[in-house]
C-alpha cells in the first residue's frame, strides 16, 4: 500500500489533487486507532495525515484552542491541563476495546475524534465532540481548500459546516486544521455508587437525578465492578454510578442532596478525585467491555427511560454482556454466536414493539467481513439517504475520500 | 435581492387558486392590507410586500405548498414570528411567504427523558412556561424569547444571554422534523443523543431557512438551577473591565451570564429605569452565577475579589431575587432605553476575541466621530458576542447612509481582529454582502454546494446569506484537466 504523507497544506491540497487527477481513491489515516471504525476500505493508497501536528494557538482566557489537525489528544490534554483546562467531552480511548497492537492503540488525534464525534460520559451534561467544534481548514475532494466557521465560542455566520463533518468519518474533506472550544477543569469530583440495583430501578434512579438540579456529570449502570479493572473499587454488583464535579462546597451540597434522594434503600460507596477520575475513565474507554474478545460490540443511542428494558431484551434473545451510559440513553452491548453480528436483534429492539422507537446502533468492533455484509452505522430512509448521497456529491464527486466508509456509495 | 421573476407576477391568480386547493379556508393572504402585515421583519429597514401569503396547519400542507412551488419554480420564505433582525424573513416580491403561526402546539412533554416536542411555531418563553410548573425551563433566552418561535429559533441558532453556560439552540435540541423543497418529509434525531450518519441536525440548525422548513423540535429540558446571584460591577477603565472578564474565565469560572455596558449604554439604561447603575464609570458588568446556593455564595466571593484585583470601582453582590432582577433590569432594558434617546438605533452583532475588547472600542469610538454618529455598547462580554448600537435618524436618508457604513466598518473590524461577522442574529440580508470579508471564494461555493443537495433550484429564502446566486450546475462542475491538478496556479497558504 503506498502512502502519500503531506505536512502542510499545501501538500495535503496538492496530494488530494493528484488523487483526484487519477481518479485513485485514499483512506485518510492519522494516528490509525479509529481505523477499525466503519466500514472495512481495501484501498490501494493512503492519505497519512499524520505529520500535520502541533498546536498553533492557545488562549485559556478565550477558551479556545487551535491545533493542527492530527495532534495527537495526549499532547493537547497536556497543554489544557496545564492551564487548568479539559477537552470537556471526554473522547475515548478505544484502544484496547479494539484490540489494535500497542502502536496504534492510544494514537488519538484531535482531527480524528472530532471527524468520528467521539464522546464520553460527560456527554449528558456537556455535550458531544461536534459540540465543541468551532471552526476548521481543509480539502474537500474536489482538491479545493476551504474553511468555515471561526475562532471564537460564539458564530453563527453561514451555514455550520463543523457539523457536517463531526460524525463525517473523513467522507467529505480532509481537515488541516481545527479550532475548539475548552473549558475549565473542574475543582473536584465525587462519584456516588448505589449498589445492589436491577436496570430498571438503577435506570429510574439514574434518571431522577438528571432530572434534579444537581448537575450531575456522569450517570451510569454496570452490573460488576469487577469488570473495570480498577484496584480502587471493592467488588460490588448492580451499580449506578452518578457524577458531580464542581466547586468543593458545591459539590458536597450536591452529594448530601442526592443521597437523600436516591439511596435511602440501598447500600452505598462514595469515590473522590482520583478514584472517581479511575472511575470514569474507565467508564469512558469502555473498560466492562474490553474483555470481550471474540464479541462483537454495538453502542446504541435511544431515549434514556428505553434503555433498562432494551438491554435486558436483547440479552434475553442473545448471549450479550451489556452496560448503560448517559444515564440509560446510551447502551454498550457485547453479542458472541449470532451470524449477524445481532444486528437484526438490536435495530428491531430500537424499533420497539410498535415499530415508532428512535435511536441507532453503530457496530463498533466486528470482522471486516461482518462489517462489509451489514450496516455498520443504522439504515436510513430512502428519502435522508439519497440527501447524504447529495451531499457526498458536493464535496466529493469523485469518491476519492474514505469512499464507502459509511455506506455502500458515500 | 433577485430580480423578481415577471413571469412568476403574472401568474398569480393561478399560484393562488392552487394554493388555495393545497391550504382551503382561511389560510391564504392574498388582499395587499392583510399581506402588509407580513412585509418586514425585526430589521424594519429593509420592506417587500410578498406574492402571497400562505399560513399551512399540518405538514401535509407543507409538503403540498412546497412540492407545487418547485414544479413551477416559485421561491418560498419561511417565516416564525418575524422578528429577525438580520432580514432573514424578508418576503419575495415573486416569493410565497410561508407563515408557520399556525404550528403553535406543544406536542408533548417528557420530563423522563428532559425533553418536550413543540410545533415550530411555539414562541421560546412558551416553552419553559410549559415546564415552568415541573421545575424545569428551555436554555436558550434570546431577549425577543416572548415574541420569538422555536422553528426561527431553530433556522438562526439563536443563543441569549445563558448561552455561555448553557450553549445555543444547536446544543439544545434533540430532533427536528422537516420538509424539503421537493415535498420530501424526513426526521432528524428524536430523544436520543447523536446523529446515525451526517449531522444534518446540526447542519438545519442555523441554515437560516435556505435548507428545508421545519415542522416539529424536540428540545432538551433542563432543571432549573436552585438559586441565582448576580453581582453588579463598575469600572473606570474599559481594560480593567476586560482584564477581569479574563481573569474570571482563567479562574475556571463559568458564569451563567456575564454582560457588559459601556458609558453611553450605562448613561441611557440608567435614565430610562433608574436601578442606581453607577454613572461615573466607563464599564459596567453584570456576572451571574447559579446553581446550589452554597455554589453561588463560594464563586461570589471569588469573583468579587478578581473584580477588587482589576481596580473596580463599585461592587454589588444582590441580596436577594428582587435585587438580581434590579440589576437585569437594566440591561434587559438597554436597547428601549437607548430607543428614548435617539430616534432610531442600528444593532449589530458581531463577535470578537475578547482580549481585543479595548481596542474594538477604542477604534469605535473614532469611527463614531468619523461617522457623526453616536454609539452604545452592551456586551455579552462572556463569549465576546458585542452588540452596538448605531444611533441615527432613520427620517434622514443621510444618516441611514452613514448609519449602514458605520455598521459595516465594524464587522470588517470585528473580523480583522480575529472574530465573525454574526455571533447570534444571523446574516440574512444584511450581512450577506459582508460575507466576503470572511470566507473566501472556495468557502462559499462549499457552502452553496451544500444549499444545492437540499435545493438544488435555489427556490427556499434565495437572496439570503449569499453575497451571489451560482447556478447548482455551475457550483457541481468538476475542474480536472489530462490529469492535472486542479487550479495549478492558486497561492498556497
Amino acid at each position: 500500500m503506498s502512502s502519500l504523507a503531506p505536512t502542510d497544506l499545501g501538500e495535503l491540497r496538492d496530494a488530494v489533487g493528484e488523487a483526484l487527477a487519477s481518479g485513485e481513491p485514499l483512506e485518510l489515516i492519522a494516528g490509525g486507532s479509529k481505523r477499525g471504525l466503519g466500514r472495512p476500505l481495501q484501498l490501494p493508497r493512503s492519505l497519512d495525515l499524520s505529520g500535520i501536528t502541533g498546536i498553533r494557538d492557545y488562549q485559556p482566557s478565550e477558551l479556545v484552542l487551535t491545533a493542527a489537525a492530527a495532534t495527537p489528544i495526549e499532547e493537547i490534554e497536556t497543554a489544557l491541563a496545564a492551564a487548568g483546562q479539559m477537552l470537556a467531552f471526554e473522547p475515548p480511548d478505544w484502544g484496547t476495546l479494539l484490540g489494535l497492537p500497542a502502536s496504534a492503540a492510544h494514537r488519538r488525534t484531535l482531527g480524528g475524534v472530532l471527524a468520528c464525534n467521539l464522546s464520553g460520559p460527560r456527554r449528558i451534561k456537556a455535550g458531544a465532540a461536534r459540540d465543541y467544534f468551532l471552526g476548521f481548514r481543509g480539502v474537500s475532494g474536489r482538491g479545493e481548500v476551504f474553511k468555515a466557521g471561526g475562532k471564537v465560542v460564539k458564530n453563527v455566520t453561514g451555514y455550520d459546516l463543523c457539523k457536517l463533518l463531526a460524525g463525517s468519518y473523513g467522507t467529505l474533506a480532509a481537515i488541516e486544521e481545527v479550532t475548539i472550544k475548552v473549558l475549565p477543569q473542574p475543582e473536584t469530583a465525587c462519584t456516588i455508587l448505589l449498589c445492589g440495583l436491577d436496570a430498571a430501578s438503577a435506570g429510574q434512579r439514574l434518571r431522577q437525578a438528571l432530572a434534579s438540579p444537581n448537575e450531575v456529570s456522569g450517570a451510569v449502570y454496570i452490573e460488576d465492578s469487577s469488570t473495570l479493572g480498577l484496584a480502587l473499587v471493592s467488588a460490588l454488583t448492580g451499580i449506578a454510578a452518578v457524577r458531580l464535579e464542581g466547586p468543593f462546597p458545591s459539590v458536597i451540597s450536591r452529594r448530601e442532596q442526592l443521597l437523600a434522594e436516591l439511596a435511602s434503600d440501598c447500600e452505598t460507596n462514595l469515590l473522590y478525585d482520583k478514584a472517581s477520575t479511575a472511575f470514569w475513565q474507565a467508564i469512558r474507554d469502555v473498560r466492562p467491555l474490553a474483555e470481550s474478545e471474540d464479541r462483537v460490540i454495538w453502542r446504541v443511542s435511544v431515549a434514556p427511560s428505553r434503555g433498562p428494558e432494551l438491554g435486558e431484551g436483547i440479552a434475553r434473545s442473545l448471549d450479550t454482556k451489556w452496560y448503560l451510559d448517559w444515564a440509560g440513553g446510551l447502551i454498550w452491548v457485547a453479542i458472541a454466536g449470532a451470524d449477524d453480528g445481532g444486528a437484526a436483534v438490536v435495530r428491531a429492539a430500537i424499533r420497539g414493539a410498535d415499530g415508532r422507537g428512535t435511536g441507532h446502533a453503530t457496530l463498533i468492533k466486528g470482522s471486516p467481513e461482518l462489517r462489509r455484509s451489514i450496516a455498520v452505522f443504522e439504515p436510513q430512509p430512502a428519502p435522508l439517504a439519497s440527501l447524504a448521497v447529495r451531499i457526498k456529491e458536493a464535496f466529493d464527486p469523485r469518491r476519492i475520500l474514505n469512499p464507502g466508509r459509511m455506506v455502500e456509495g458515500v | 435581492m433577485p430580480t423578481p421573476d415577471a413571469t412568476v407576477i403574472e401568474r398569480r391568480a393561478s399560484i393562488v387558486e392552487e394554493l388555495r386547493r393545497i391550504v382551503p379556508g382561511e389560510g391564504v393572504i392574498v388582499s395587499e392590507a392583510e399581506r402588509r402585515v407580513y412585509e418586514s421583519d425585526g430589521l424594519t429597514a429593509y420592506r417587500q410586500l410578498p406574492l402571497v401569503v400562505v399560513l399551512p396547519s399540518t405538514v401535509e400542507q407543507v409538503a403540498g405548498v412546497l412540492r407545487f412551488c418547485k414544479q413551477m419554480g416559485v421561491k418560498v420564505v419561511p417565516r416564525g414570528a418575524g422578528t429577525s433582525l438580520s432580514g432573514g424573513a424578508l418576503p419575495l416580491a415573486d416569493g410565497v411567504l410561508l407563515g408557520m403561526a399556525k404550528f403553535n402546539r406543544v406536542l408533548e412533554i417528557d420530563y423522563d427523558n428532559r425533553c418536550a416536542v413543540v410545533q415550530p411555531g411555539v414562541t421560546n418563553l412558551a416553552i419553559s412556561k410549559a415546564v415552568e410548573s415541573a421545575g424545569f425551563y428551555y436554555a436558550p433566552d434570546p431577549s425577543s424569547q416572548i415574541a420569538c418561535t422555536i422553528g426561527g429559533n431553530v433556522a438562526e441558532n439563536s443563543g441569549g444571554v445563558h448561552c455561555l453556560k448553557y450553549g445555543l439552540t444547536t446544543n439544545n435540541i434533540l430532533g427536528i422534523e422537516v420538509v424539503l423543497m421537493d415535498g420530501e418529509v424526513i426526521r432528524l434525531g428524536g430523544k436520543h443523543l447523536d446523529a446515525e450518519n451526517y449531522d444534518l441536525l446540526g447542519v438545519m440548525t442555523g441554515s437560516e431557512g435556505l435548507l428545508g422548513v421545519v415542522t416539529e423540535v424536540t428540545v432538551r429540558i433542563l432543571p432549573k438551577p436552585t438559586t441565582a446571584r448576580a453581582l453588579l460591577v463598575g469600572f473606570s477603565k474599559t481594560e480593567d473591565a476586560a482584564g477581569c472578564v479574563a481573569a474570571v474565565i482563567a479562574a475556571g469560572i463559568i458564569p451563567a451570564g456575564m454582560e457588559m455596558m459601556d458609558r453611553p449604554a450605562i448613561h441611557a439604561a440608567e435614565a430610562f429605569v433608574k436601578v442606581g447603575y453607577s454613572l461615573d464609570v466607563e464599564a459596567l458588568l453584570i456576572v451571574e452565577l447559579d446553581g446550589p446556593p452554597p455554589e453561588v455564595d463560594h464563586l461570589i466571593g471569588k469573583v468579587e475579589g478578581i473584580a477588587r484585583d482589576h481596580n473596580a470601582s463599585a461592587i454589588r453582590a444582590s441580596r436577594d431575587e428582587a435585587e438580581r432582577l434590579a440589576f437585569w433590569s437594566g440591561r434587559k432594558a438597554a436597547f428601549p432605553a437607548v430607543g428614548r434617546i435617539s430616534p432610531d438605533y442600528y444593532c449589530m452583532d458581531g463577535t470578537i476575541p475578547r482580549s481585543r475588547l479595548a481596542e474594538v472600542l477604542s477604534r469605535m469610538r473614532v469611527l463614531s466621530d468619523h461617522y457623526r454618529l453616536g454609539v452604545a455598547n452592551v456586551f455579552h462580554a462572556g463569549d465576546g458576542n458585542l452588540h452596538p448600537l448605531i444611533l441615527y435618524d432613520a427620517n434622514s436618508p443621510d444618516q441611514v447612509e452613514r448609519a449602514e457604513a458605520f455598521g459595516a466598518d465594524i464587522l470588517r473590524l470585528c473580523v480583522e481582529v480575529g472574530g465573525v461577522l454574526t455571533g447570534e442574529h444571523g446574516v440574512g440580508v444584511e450581512k450577506r454582502d459582508l460575507m466576503g470579508t470572511m470566507f473566501d471564494e472556495f468557502d462559499l461555493r462549499h457552502q452553496q454546494r451544500l444549499k444545492c443537495a437540499f435545493d438544488p433550484d435555489g427556490l427556499l429564502n434565495p437572496g439570503k446569506v449569499f453575497p451571489q446566486l451560482h447556478r447548482c450546475a455551475e457550483l457541481g462542475r468538476l475542474h480536472v484537466h489530462g490529469g492535472r491538478l486542479p487550479f495549478p496556479d492558486l497561492p498556497r497558504f
